[in-house]
């Protein structure tokens, strides 16, 4: 059977997978069996995504959905590419899911939705015309809503699961909108009549524009980002991992596969708001999850720094594309698609992670954790390798794909436009700063919630997690640790992509010296992870040996030191709070206006001193707030016609059948 | 073959031998402009044999990551070290890693320090960690500019294809690069941890940083950091010597004699690193802390402009 049947075969099969668990999901070993399934499903559809890859075009007819349009389905590189990273997430998940979903307490208001958001995802990537796109998109939104509401008694998740609805049919709309744009040049609603059509520039900025609402809302773009952090951790923690590591990429997929396939032949200033957008996103998402306190909230808000980093690349390689240089485009493109992956396997991890706190300690607080690192040796590895892999150090994945993206920037001055010369450093220092923050957050995570001392009992009598749990983030970290080690190897499997997309590819990296990845042959410039890393992990345990045989080898266990007064107890250790407040002080005071009230009772009064903290999101205070205040009010308006009497509704009916009548003469 | 990887064994010996040196350089000199007699140069290499010899205490509330932590931070900072050409340029592993990579392997000793410092739970090392991740959201950025700015003058990032460009002196004067180098002045003084943004010689603990997160360590752990914080000061002479002042350095495939050149050249310029260092350092005075961000904000704006000013003269 053709990959594509295959991929195709796979949302049928997680949507009977949905039907089945929506019958037995009280029975004891429901969870087993459909995350067993699923898990299957899912690892067929990445194998055959992975076969896909290098294959030409395959599509598909079927007669379902609207009568005269049918269903087409479409599996070309980027399909197939972006089938990987989903199926490896939703295969990792399912597996962590086996383990974790057990203790759930509900669920019956999990089990159906998973495999139905599974199916959702995998179909977004395959259809071919816009009524499917948006049918799948549906789905995988309305399922993920679902999964967001499982645990609605919560605080807060009530809240998140309505923002997110309103945010999701937002951008759904606005999609609807550009396909609209685009059909109406097209003559039809099919892609490959898209692709064939060449828009007006009016039509093609207003579908960027639509598409850059739509998809980057589902992405978590800046200002669009505020549902995210929100519906995300709300979540049980294998979906939060799903839609963070997952769900986004399916939206990056959909913007790519709009704006750099169907607009047609893009403009250089296309590139403009992508470029401020994603270097804001990044810089913004990586300072909100320094501040925060919520673990999974953290991660989420790191989730908006990485699709930034993505959609900053993808606006590099629009501009790129723009001026016809082909190898700068493909060098963009490459070290976007590569971050994809890199951020579904990373992010997946530290949600697994800290899921596996979350039920072992009951807290998502990181500042009632910390010393978990004694009680859950195994889990708070594979979080610290993730959190490596995220903060972009060498040798990992992470490292080699912000690489990349540096490379890409430097190639950047050739780009004749005036706008973008003076546009592309500031994305980059904010590129570079992000990237600091990044290992700044993790650090601050990792340490708070794993080093030290507990600051509970809670986190004193943790357990680790169980062995599924354990295995689906070991095999993210092997994933992790090979694409870090051999990039080479995964800039080749992207290069029909990038072939397809971009007009070129990058040179082929499997024939230089030592698995060396060299971006652009004259500049010089390479970097070998398997080397770096062979040569750190080398001088590591040669040193450690060394320093045993040469000098002492005797280890004294003792109590700590600290300056002389070891006996103050784990609440004098340094909070998430004050671990980041040099930070916070100096940029979050001004980006995101946080304030510090410091009430100290005058000597001699017993009372406790207190610290009050704000922050302030920007796009809530200057967007979503004044919206919502203007719904409000019009609201209020709009509620006198609930309450007329008849004559004046008649008279209303009247009136606007008088104007009705009035416009269609005035309009003959 | 063979002789290749000899060089570059001698590179990485090298650095490793001369980092202790250098500090010790540095103590001497600024000990003598205060009228001192101060300890012998050789201090440094008596310490950490010292250190060595002593039994490592390690808390009881300590993990396996505060054992590990040295270790790593020293291996990165030495393979960092190592790939900055010292006395000549294109040695056989010299194409590993760029100006970015060892900017983010200093990155990967940082991380490791910063959770050493959280890991025993206590108030100073985690004060330490929390200045430390402040100055490095400012200071590491600054180095990217800094790298894009001497790359797009050299047309790589690739620090052994810079110094060779640097070389033929066909950059000339330029603004970019002094500014570049004004910037990567300012990022080696914080980095190491040097007057005006830490006090290397200071336990105070209104003051300290870099002591503070390493406070709980001892014995060959301590020795271990120590050696890495020498190698850093080391390696970031290294940098600046090869690209702002390459005279001396032997080129791509140069013969023997000219590489004893570059070595005596490359001790010549560590020793004017290490006395300019300490005049330096004894003629200002440390900053306090909130005063450090706009330090390390002039390295961050002065690399944004030499980038831009590149972008934009490209086309005039």
């Amino acid at each position: 059977m053709s990959a594509l049947g295959l991929l195709a075969l796979a949302v049928p099969a997680f949507l009977a997978i949905a039907v089945f668990a929506a019958f037995t999901a009280r029975q004891a070993g429901a969870g087993t069996r459909v995350y067993g399934a699923c898990l299957v499903i899912a690892t067929l559809a990445a194998i055959a995504g992975l076969g896909a890859l290098s294959a030409a075009p395959t599509t598909m007819v079927l007669p379902l959905g609207l009568p005269w349009l049918g269903t087409h389905f479409r599996l070309d590189a980027l399909s197939a590419a972006f089938a990987v990273i989903v199926d490896i997430g939703a295969a990792a998940a399912s597996l962590y899911a086996i383990g974790y979903g057990r203790h759930e307490a509900e669920p019956q208001r999990v089990l159906p939705f998973y495999p139905a958001f599974l199916a959702g995802m995998n179909l977004v990537l395959l259809a071919d015309d816009a009524y499917t796109f948006l049918f799948a998109w549906e789905l995988m939104s309305l399922a993920s809503w679902a999964l967001v509401m499982a645990h609605h008694t919560e605080r807060g998740n009530a809240r998140a699961g309505y923002i997110y609805l309103i945010m999701a049919s937002f951008g759904t709309l606005a999609l609807l909108m550009g396909f609209g744009v685009l059909a109406s040049g097209a003559g039809g609603y099919g892609f490959d009549a898209m692709r064939a059509a060449h828009p007006t520039a009016w039509q093609a900025g207003i579908a960027l524009a639509l598409v850059l609402i739509g998809a980057g809302s589902k992405a978590g773009l800046v200002p669009v980002h505020v549902w995210l952090p929100l519906a995300h951790p709300a979540a049980p923690s294998h979906v939060s991992a799903l839609m963070s590591g997952v769900m986004t990429k399916v939206a990056v997929y959909g913007f790519i596969r709009i704006v750099f396939e169907l607009v047609g032949p893009p403009e250089w200033w296309w590139s403009l708001p992508i470029l401020i957008i994603g270097g804001i996103t990044a810089a913004l998402g990586i300072l909100h999850a320094l501040m925060e306190r919520d673990l999974k909230r953290l991660l989420a808000y790191s989730t908006i720094e990485n699709i930034g980093i993505i959609f900053l690349t993808l606006g590099l390689a629009l501009a790129f594309r723009a001026n016809a240089m082909a190898a700068g485009a493909a060098l963009a493109l490459t070290a976007g698609l590569f971050h994809a992956f890199n951020h579904m396997l990373f992010k997946s991890v530290l949600f697994f992670g800290a899921g596996a706190v979350l039920h072992a300690t009951g807290e998502r607080d990181i500042e009632k954790l910390g010393g978990l690192i004694h009680r859950m040796p195994i889990s708070s590895a594979a979080f610290l390798f993730a959190a490596t892999a995220i903060s972009a150090l060498p040798p990992l994945n992470g490292f080699a794909s912000e690489w990349l993206a540096f490379q890409a920037i430097f190639v950047s001055p050739a780009l004749p436009q005036w706008g973008l010369k003076l546009l592309v450093p500031a994305v980059g220092t904010l590129l570079a700063l992000a990237a600091a923050l990044v290992a700044a957050c993790f650090v601050r995570a990792f340490g708070i919630l794993y080093l030290g001392r507990p600051r509970t009992p809670v986190a004193a009598s943790a357990h680790e997690t169980d062995r599924f749990s354990l295995g689906a983030m070991i095999v993210l970290c092997v994933l992790c640790a090979a694409a870090g080690l051999l990039p080479g190897v995964v800039i080749d499997a992207l290069s029909p992509v990038v072939q397809a997309l971009a007009g070129a590819r990058m040179p082929a990296q499997s024939a230089t010296a030592w698995l060396t990845i060299v971006p652009v042959p004259d500049a010089h410039s390479s970097y070998n992870g398997l080397l770096i890393a062979a040569f750190v992990a080398f001088v590591a345990l040669t040193s450690a040996l060394a320093a045993r045989a040469l000098g002492s080898s005797a280890t004294r266990r003792a109590r700590l030191w600290d300056c002389g007064y070891p006996g103050l107890g784990p609440l004098s250790q340094y909070s998430a709070a004050s671990l980041s407040q040099p930070i916070r002080r100096v940029m979050a005071s001004v980006v995101l206006r946080s304030r510090e009230r410091v009430d100290m009772p005058p000597p001699g009064m017993l009372t406790a001193a207190r610290i009050d903290k704000a922050i302030h999101d920007p796009a809530w205070d200057w967007i979503f707030t004044p919206i919502g205040l203007a719904v409000a009010f019009a609201a209020g308006k709009f509620n006198h016609f609930q309450f007329l009497t008849i004559r004046r509704y008649l008279g209303l009916v009247f009136l606007l059948l008088v104007a009705l009548l009035m416009y269609l003469g005035l309009g003959t | 073959m063979i002789g290749d990887l000899i060089l570059q064994g001698v590179q990485m010996a090298i650095v490793l031998l001369l980092a202790p040196l250098l500090t010790g350089v540095v103590r001497k000199v600024k000990a003598r402009l205060l009228r001192r007699q101060g300890p012998p140069v050789l201090q440094p290499y008596l310490d950490l044999r010292r250190l060595m010899a002593k039994e490592a205490i390690v808390a009881d509330t300590a993990s396996w990551l505060f054992v590990a932590a040295p270790y790593v931070i020293f291996a990165a900072t030495w393979v960092a070290a190592a790939l900055v050409p010292t006395y000549a340029t294109g040695l056989v592993f010299s194409w590993t890693g760029d100006l970015i990579a060892i900017a983010a392997l200093l990155g990967l000793a940082r991380f490791a320090q910063g959770l050493a410092g959280l890991d025993v739970g206590t108030s100073f090392g985690a004060l330490g960690t929390s200045r430390e991740l402040m100055f490095s959201t400012l200071a590491e950025p600054a180095m990217i500019m800094i790298a894009f700015t001497v790359a797009l003058v050299a047309g790589s990032t690739q620090l052994s294809s810079i110094a060779d460009f640097m070389l033929t002196y066909q950059a000339g004067l330029r603004v970019s690069l002094a500014m570049a180098l004004l910037a990567l002045v300012i990022v080696a003084l914080a980095e190491n941890a040097r007057i005006p943004v830490d006090n290397p010689a200071t336990h105070l603990e209104l003051t300290m940083v870099h002591e503070a997160m390493v406070l709980e360590y001892s014995g060959r752990h301590l020795a271990m950091i120590d050696l890495a914080a020498s190698l850093k000061l080391l390696l970031y002479a290294s940098l600046i010597a090869c690209i702002f002042a390459p005279i001396g350095l032997a080129g791509t495939g140069a013969g023997m004699g000219a590489m004893l050149i570059g070595f005596i050249t490359y001790l010549g310029k560590l020793f004017g690193a290490g006395v300019l260092l300490a005049l330096f350092e004894t003629s200002i005075a440390k900053m306090r802390v909130f005063r450090v961000p706009n330090f390390l904000g002039i390295a961050l704006m002065l690399g944004f402009l030499g980038t831009l000013l590149l972008f934009v003269s490209r086309s005039l």
